[in-house]
């Protein structure tokens, strides 16, 4: 059955087998750490080619689901429902990417509890491979939400030192407004009848219901994304995560909220998505250049990802509430390529902060004298954080501008300055630490990038700037399903033509 | 309605009450007689008939009153009594380690706990203010033994005494309630009440009949305002008895609480859920701001326990068939979550003896990861995180609330849930991030077998026990609709 119907089923539980394999390594030696890493290593490389064969059998030009199991399986609520459309199949092989990486990356600057390391990483991905894999709103849940334990394990055992704090933060922010959205669930489930989600997204919930619903959900997503003000969290457990966290964290764990955005927040609940649109714009704006802002004066190379990222995530619901084609396919295309981008930045800090144990802006500066492969990837990374014509970034970033434009020319024109100030804090980071004169005692014997650094970094390189030049494999994808999306919206919201989105944005 | 006792064979409803009642006598006599200094053989003896009742029960099933309608056996008074007999056993089971520093190490023990569970059974199959009582009582005073069988330590008799006070102080509530009832009726089987509440009017005499009553049970439960009593008692009894007292008869109130409501009382729903949802609501909120200061592992339970017996009326609060089957998906789930917590308790040692305080668990994760896994896991499912079967708990009972339009108090109840989160999470804090300042002693062998078993069927709880618990439970609800 591995090739047959359950394809979905193998990718997200495989991880899981593989975390069962590692609770059997004996042993807390050197030799048997080792064991633990190749599988863990072979697990998720598997589990990353099953993806890419699954992204190779998708059928763009059909917008429905597919890959679909539906079997009935806890009472008369919850199903076993599995399934993938255009929207969610690419977070898949993103997902299954960027594991091998964060098991290269932590191979040798992880080397305490090594075996629950690896255990809980694999865990992790079951879930958030689950998220964008299921079809059914219950088990959306349980995955949406399992993926904090692994999480705050990894951010209070492995982190820094203020790891507990950071790791509470992180739990509490996203549990408080998930149970929000868990009793929204169930209401849906008693207005509808089912938790299957190709269903709920037929079903039209009374307009008065729909806004609570709305907000239930946008409670959930708005942490997770972050949205402002409700990044406080991110900052915190970014830097405190060990690398591999903040990879996840950044690259996967942020785009289950945008994901949730899309597939329910604006499917499900369209009416309520137009009237709150504008709402949804001026926090993308605020966050936009707020955290821009505050990206700028951070002392801590980490922190200042972390802000960026919550500016990036601004253009991401701008697109999604923009709705429209550009809006969407930017968008997804803006959380895959920040995936990518975000991820690739993280684990160039973690380059350095493995040689010299420190993150501090201030401790680094003339790298490039010592480090040229280093400065070089670090420059195309920071290229695709400004989002330079050329790099992944610029893309997403420049349909969701053009998408928001058709909308509200304002929103539009202040987002703008979000490109702006991207690109001062991101190339002054760069200049701050790559450039300049190599005078630090400490810095004097560094060493350049390892093969292992290599093997990670150099992929995302290439695709970072293949789908720069060349964004139509990820485009292809999600065409259709996005252009279905926009035609539902449409007739939801009551006008068949064009001007819907203008009628969207008040 | 077979009302005579004209032959055996009409008692069939009761045969695992019977079986039980004899059995314990039995084990008494051989007891005193025989091995009055070979507990463990009574114990064991104990575990092997509460699990032959257990079969009887769920292989000889026998719909039917008896005892002149006052017990009742369907499918909703099975599905409990299955779980008191399990809770009884496992509580036995966990006893056997540490027994003699407990002061447990007597064959009485066992005796007593045979004593209590088939008081339990009775009060889950009790149809009558007289039964309902009997069993109660039953229960109760052996309980109240137990608590203070380790009669040289302080903690224990002042934990036995207060029990006993309080509880006697609750009896005499629910007997005037109980009396108030059979008054303003003129009848004490629940059918029989039922009736006359749908003939006559509503009184306001029946209705404080039937506050008292509830107010009686709800002191069994545990539920606030009734709870003073719990965290003293399970901080002062021994470990073991706190075990036992956290599982059965919680079980066992909860399930007389849902049939006097639901079948007693089901035209004046209005009246009693405004009693559910308030204890609901009181017993959630302030077990969740309670418990946030306790630094013993033991009252931390308590107040746990408090804040869960919430979370169960929430689903009994919408009064629906969807809402009972919740209760006892709940119950399920919390006892093997229970069981799970005192085994890991009980494993934690160190050479100087038990360890109770949270901050003494400090880097258990590192020296003893078997035990501290399992301890995660339960903290986690008491949260209620999915995939872990604690969140499927939630799940059934909130779903009953949500269809019933209780918004209110589900917001309130998973905003609670969010606040309980921090203690829970302290407990993880302390094992896994803290480092280690102790050694641990080893762990016994059965202890790591129960935690096992409940590890396994709280992790996989979506793919092995989740379809067929529901499926019984939606059953068991079904009986009583």
């Amino acid at each position: 059955m591995i090739f047959g119907a359950d394809i979905l089923t193998v990718i997200t539980f495989l991880p899981t087998v593989g975390a069962l394999l590692l609770l059997l390594v004996p042993g807390r030696t050197e030799a048997s750490h080792n064991i633990v890493r190749w599988i863990a290593l072979v697990v998720t490389t598997v589990t990353f080619a099953l993806s890419l064969w699954l992204w190779a059998q998708f059928d763009a030009s059909d917008p429905g689901f597919q890959f679909v199991e539906n079997y009935p399986w806890i009472g008369t609520s919850i199903g076993y429902r599995m399934g993938v459309d255009g929207i969610s199949i690419l977070f898949i092989p993103l997902t299954a990417l960027l594991m091998p990486a964060v098991v290269l990356a932590s191979w040798g600057s992880v080397t305490t509890r090594v075996r629950e390391y690896y255990i809980v990483f694999l865990v992790l991905e079951t879930f958030c491979l689950g998220v964008f894999a299921t079809l059914d709103l219950a088990m959306f849940y349980v995955f949406f939400e399992g993926s904090l334990i692994p999480m705050f394990l990894i951010i209070g055992i492995w982190g820094g030192k203020r790891r507990i704090q950071a790791a509470y933060k992180f739990f509490f922010y996203s549990f408080t407004g998930t149970v929000l959205m868990l009793l929204a669930i169930m209401f849906m489930y008693w207005q509808a009848n089912t938790l299957d989600i190709r269903t709920l997204l037929e079903f039209r919930f009374a307009p008065e219901a729909q806004f609570w619903l709305w907000l239930a959900f946008f409670a959930s997503f708005a942490v997770k994304l972050p949205m402002w003000p409700l990044h406080r969290w991110l900052p915190e457990a970014h830097v405190e995560a060990p690398t591999a966290g903040s990879v996840i964290l950044a690259a996967i764990l942020l785009k289950l909220g945008g994901y949730g955005f899309i597939r329910f927040s604006l499917s499900m609940f369209p009416e309520a998505s137009a009237d709150l649109s504008g709402f949804v714009f001026v926090l993308s704006i605020a966050a936009i250049i707020i955290t821009s802002l505050v990206a700028l004066v951070q002392t801590d190379m980490k922190k200042l990802i972390a802000y960026s990222s919550v500016a990036h995530m601004g253009f991401v619901t701008m697109g999604i509430f923009a709705a429209n084609e550009f809006g969407l396919q930017g968008a997804i295309f803006q959380m895959l390529s920040h995936g990518l981008v975000s991820a690739a930045l993280f684990l160039c800090v973690g380059v350095v902060y493995d040689r010299m144990h420190t993150r501090e802006i201030e401790a680094y500066g003339g790298l490039v004298q010592r480090m040229p492969q280093y400065a070089l990837v670090f420059m195309v990374f920071t290229m695709a954080n400004v989002g330079l014509p050329g790099t992944s970034g610029f893309v997403g970033e420049f349909l969701t501008m053009l998408a928001v434009f058709q909308v509200n020319t304002w929103v539009a024109f202040f987002a703008a300055f979000g490109v702006i100030l991207s690109a001062a804090y991101a190339l002054w980071l760069y200049r701050r630490i790559i450039y300049g004169a190599l005078t630090k005692e400490a810095l004097m014997g560094i060493l350049d990038l390892d093969r292992r650094e290599m093997l990670v970094l150099v992929p995302l390189v290439v695709l970072t700037i293949l789908f720069g030049f060349y964004p139509a494999p990820i485009l292809d994808t999600t065409a259709a399903a996005v252009s279905q999306l926009v035609d539902n919206l449409a007739m939801a919201t009551g006008a068949g033509d064009p001007a819907a989105a203008v009628v969207l944005a008040h | 309605m077979g009302s005579d006792v004209t032959s055996l064979g009409a008692l069939a409803p009761a045969f695992p009450e019977l079986l039980l009642a004899v059995g314990a006598v039995v084990l008494l006599l051989v007891g005193v007689f025989f091995r009055k200094d070979r507990p463990a053989v009574i114990s064991a003896g104990a575990i092997l008939l509460l699990v032959a009742v257990a079969l009887v029960v769920m292989l000889h099933p026998a719909d039917g009153v008896v005892f002149n309608g006052a017990f009742v056996d369907d499918e909703f008074a099975r599905f409990m009594k299955v779980l008191v007999l399990a809770g009884s056993a496992f509580a036995l089971v966990l006893t056997h380690s540490s027994a003699r520093e407990n002061g447990l190490y007597k064959f009485e023990h066992s005796i007593l706990v045979l004593l209590a569970t088939l008081g339990m059974l009775v009060m889950v199959s009790a149809n009558d203010l007289m039964s309902i009582y009997i069993g109660l009582e039953l229960q109760s005073l052996a309980l109240y033994v137990t608590a203070a069988m380790n009669r040289d330590s302080t903690r224990a008799t002042e934990a036995g005494l207060k029990y006993f006070v309080l509880g006697a102080l609750a009896s005499g509530i629910l007997l005037y309630g109980a009396s108030l009832i059979y008054g303003f009726t003129g009848a004490t089987r629940l059918d029989q009440i039922v009736e006359q509440i749908v003939l006559g009017e509503r009184s306001i005499g029946l209705i404080f009949g039937m506050v008292f009553l509830l107010a009686g049970i709800a002191f069994k439960l545990s539920a606030v305002p009734f709870h003073m009593w719990t965290p003293d008692v399970y901080e002062g009894a021994p470990t073991p008895v706190t075990a036992f007292f956290a599982s059965a008869p919680k079980i066992a109130a909860v399930a007389l609480f849902v049939r006097v409501v639901t079948v007693g009382f089901a035209p004046i729903a209005q009246d009693w859920q405004q009693i559910v949802i308030f204890l609901s609501l009181a017993s959630m909120v302030l077990a969740a701001f309670a418990a946030i200061g306790q630094q013993n592992f033991k009252r931390l339970i308590a107040y746990s326990a408090i804040g869960h017996v919430g979370f169960t009326l929430v689903g009994l609060s919408s009064g629906t068939a969807v809402g009972v089957e919740g209760v006892a998906i709940y119950m399920a789930i919390y006892l093997i979550i229970t069981v799970g917590v005192f085994a890991a308790l009980l494993s934690i040692r160190t050479e100087g003896g038990a360890v109770e305080s949270i901050a003494d668990m400090a880097g258990l994760a590192q020296k003893r990861p078997f035990v501290a896994g399992i301890m995660a896991v339960m903290m986690f499912a008491l949260i209620g995180l999915p995939p872990l079967a604690g969140f499927f708990a939630k799940w059934h009972v909130f779903l009953a609330a949500i269809e019933a339009n209780l918004f209110v108090l589900a917001v309130i109840g998973v905003l609670a849930s969010a606040v309980s989160a921090f203690y829970y999470l302290r407990v993880v804090k302390v094992m896994y991030f803290d480092e280690p300042v102790r050694e641990f002693a080893a762990v016994p062998r059965e202890l790591v077998a129960v935690m096992a078993l409940s590890g396994f069927l709280v992790v996989t709880y979506f793919f092995t026990v989740g379809s067929p618990l529901t499926t019984a439970a939606h059953n068991a609800a079904g009986s009583l609709f």
